[in-house]
């Protein structure tokens, strides 16, 4: 019995990292910038060829990883110059150039590095409790996504550039015209997403297989959460994620995976039924009855 | 040495002059025949393998070995002294595609046989238009079997000869108790079947069963859910990129089950990609892998890499690819023409070929393969073995009474409809 108990706490604690770190990157760069990013998994992609590729030239994997962030934020924001600042205020658009990146990024790594490089291994090894175990790396990444969330949180309430940004984001005009640079804040946005996308991909590289199309397998998710959580970045990946990452993990540990991906659906479709802004939509109508309460 | 053995028969010296002729005859007219399709001075070959999409790192080695069997050919003469011509596009592993690109190579290009496709669900899809067309077609992925078809011969091995072979060695090895884990569409859920069928005849059981989602490459609750059940081995017929991620977790997990597969290391040569111990106490049933050590085998393999220096891996479904090209020019000369109804007729009479895997033959009736298998075996450094080595004909179709020769159809026979399940 307990140890069902702990099966789905650490059911739940995978799939919650899975996808707030699958998402976080997305929803800086959907939810603040309005760009469609369908070129979001091939940012992981590069991520994890970055890390697996510094750790195969001799790199320890901490390094690797490191190196993996470093390239996919410089890949970012390569592209923000080139492709994506012509693409802000037009989302349609955004997003077929960024399906576009995406084909070109998936075919550009299959001609350099073939159909699949080798892979690393999962470090930490497993955690054991009567007759189950479960990978000690992932439990580590559930850490690893609520602190990403904290140094957002961080980052976006307590520095310069987070003012400026929520600022830029909210009103550019006004923005500017109190001398912000908001040029420059968008790159530092876009970068910012890169490197999360990034982040996530070398997290990742020591559990999946790594071929030009891994992108593919986090997109959905990401897709799905940043609909069900609306457009605040913070409050929205990580109640969604909270929210999805349980009936996964619950259907899941009771019917298998299977009906695990189909309940997730179900929930999403039901939660954006209900729900058309997203659970911030809902909190932001909350709020707002509250205050007209008080009044 | 393989190619002298592959095609002893009929390509004689004295064959050679006469082509030389043939051929210097032939650029003469080449100006008015032009490229017109379906002429007589080519034999049109279609070869539909994914080099891009989710399947070519299965896909790309069987296209590489596809060109290397025509240049083979080209080289001593092609067949029947005309030349041979191979039209490849990508078929990008995805199946609107394979339709789209299997009608062209029937009706525009004029094939005179055509090999196509990775999955089974590739296979499935251009099925119809097959048939409608009474195309020659080889499939040559190893698959879940029964397809009993006119005009397509299915020649890698089938469920029943890769699990016939490790299925009950397991059963014998680790003891009675199994868990099927395996890919949630056609090729999955038969094998599973298969997994069931065969405990039964071993006195053994399947004590629990997942079908997975080819999307999924999270496993965390599936390796809770096989440690619940405690097996003595699990059966993998897991599939494609995502599923593979389930070995690394394995190991990170800490499940140290034994595991038996029909796809693994001998098609996306996990082995090679995935770091030790992913695969650790890994048994698969097959007819090949480029490190079987046979003589034969080898002298294949330098082949290969000689023509292909940079490619990663030689897979299984490429030797299928490889022996059954030559098989199809060798039955083309033996008919004397590629006249497509006359070579089925040809093939149908049975036939022994020479293939990297040993010396093996043809079902007429079933147009089925009797393959070599054998166990190949991991250890936690992912060196290989191989052993038990068998000779398995293609039992399944004969009890269903597949006679294609008497009795044409076009059915795929399920376990199911046979077998109390």
């Amino acid at each position: 019995m307990t140890y069902d108990t702990l099966n789905l706490l650490f059911q739940f604690l995978d799939s919650f990292a899975f996808i707030v770190l699958a998402t976080v990157g997305l929803a800086v760069i959907f939810g603040m910038m309005g760009i469609i990013n369908l070129a979001h998994g091939e940012f992981i992609l590069v991520g994890a060829y970055g890390t697996t590729l510094s750790y195969g030239a001799g790199l320890p994997l901490v390094a690797a990883m490191g190196v993996g962030v470093l390239v996919t934020t410089v890949f970012g924001l390569v592209l923000e110059r080139t492709v994506i600042r012509r693409l802000y205020h037009r989302p349609l658009d955004s997003m077929v150039a960024t399906w576009g990146l995406s084909l070109l990024s998936i075919q550009l790594a299959r001609i350099v590095f073939g159909n699949t490089l080798s892979q690393v291994g999962t470090p930490l090894g497993s955690i054991s409790y009567g007759p189950f175990s479960y990978s000690a790396y992932r439990v580590a990444l559930a850490g690893i996504a609520v602190a990403v969330l904290g140094g957002l949180y961080w980052l976006f309430m307590y520095t310069e550039f987070g003012t400026q940004a929520r600022a830029t984001m909210e009103d550019e005009p006004t923005a500017r015209s109190m001398g912000v640079d908001t040029d420059r804040i968008y790159l530092g946005t876009f970068g910012l997403g890169s490197a999360l996308a990034g982040l996530t991909g070398a997290l990742y590289a020591p559990t999946i297989t790594m071929t030009p199309e891994l992108g593919a397998s986090f997109l959905v998710e990401a897709f799905v959460t940043v609909v069900v959580g609306g457009s605040s970045v913070l409050v929205g990946t990580s109640l969604a994620g909270g929210f999805l990452g349980v009936v996964n993990a619950t259907f899941t540990n009771l019917a298998g995976t299977f009906i695990g991906q189909v309940a997730m659906l179900l929930a999403a479709i039901l939660a954006i039924r209900l729900l058309p802004e997203g659970i911030t939509g809902l909190l932001d109508s909350w709020r707002e009855k509250r205050a007209e309460g008080e009044q | 040495m393989e190619t002298d053995n592959l095609t002893k028969n009929g390509r004689s010296s004295t064959r050679r002059a006469f082509l030389a002729a043939g051929a210097a005859g032939l650029a003469a007219t080449a100006g008015c025949t032009g490229s017109a399709a379906g002429g007589d001075d080519v034999v049109r070959i279609g070869v539909l393998e994914d080099r891009s999409g989710d399947f070519a790192l299965n896909g790309t080695s069987k296209w590489q070995t596809s060109v290397l069997a025509v240049e083979e050919l080209n080289d001593s003469g092609g067949i029947l002294g005309k030349e041979i011509e191979l039209f490849d596009p990508d078929p990008q592993s995805d199946n609107q595609r394979y339709q789209e690109l299997t009608r062209r190579l029937i009706q525009r290009e004029e094939v005179d046989a055509l090999w196509a496709g990775y999955s089974s669900a590739a296979r499935e899809t251009i099925r119809p238009l097959i048939n409608q067309y009474e195309q020659l077609y080889f499939y040559t992925t190893q698959y879940e079997g029964g397809v009993c078809d006119n005009t397509i011969f299915p020649v890698g091995a089938t469920a029943r000869q890769q699990l016939g072979a490790v299925v009950p060695y397991l059963i014998e090895e680790y003891g009675p108790r199994i868990y099927t884990i395996a890919a949630d569409y056609n090729f999955g859920q038969i094998s599973g079947d298969w997994v069931r069928i065969l405990a039964e005849e071993n006195d053994a059981e399947v004590i629990g069963e997942e079908f997975i989602p080819l999307d999924v490459s999270q496993f965390g609750s599936t390796i809770n859910r096989i440690q619940e059940a405690d097996p003595d081995f699990v059966m993998s017929m897991l599939v494609g990129q995502n599923h593979t991620s389930f070995y690394n977790q394995r190991a990170s997990a800490g499940l140290d089950i034994p595991i038996g597969s029909s796809t693994t290391m001998a098609q996306g040569y996990e082995h090679r990609r995935l770091n030790p111990p992913a695969l650790a106490d890994m048994y698969v049933g097959v007819n090949y892998m480029q490190e079987i050590g046979t003589e034969a085998s080898d002298t294949f393999v330098e082949r290969f890499y000689d023509r292909w220096p940079d490619a990663p891996y030689l897979n299984q479904e490429a030797q299928n690819n490889y022996f059954s090209i030559h098989m199809y020019a060798e039955a083309a000369e033996r008919a004397g023409t590629t006249d497509q109804e006359a070579v089925i007729e040809e093939l149908e009479k049975g036939m022994e070929i020479d293939a990297p895997e040993g010396t093996i033959e043809l079902d007429g009736d079933t147009h089925h393969m009797n393959h070599h298998m054998r166990i190949g075996h991991a250890d936690a450094n992912h060196d290989l073995a191989f052993g038990n080595e068998q000779y398995i004909g293609a039992g399944f179709l004969r009890e269903v009474g597949c006679s294609l020769p008497t009795d044409p159809e076009t059915t795929q026979y399920l376990p199911a409809e046979v077998y109390d399940l």
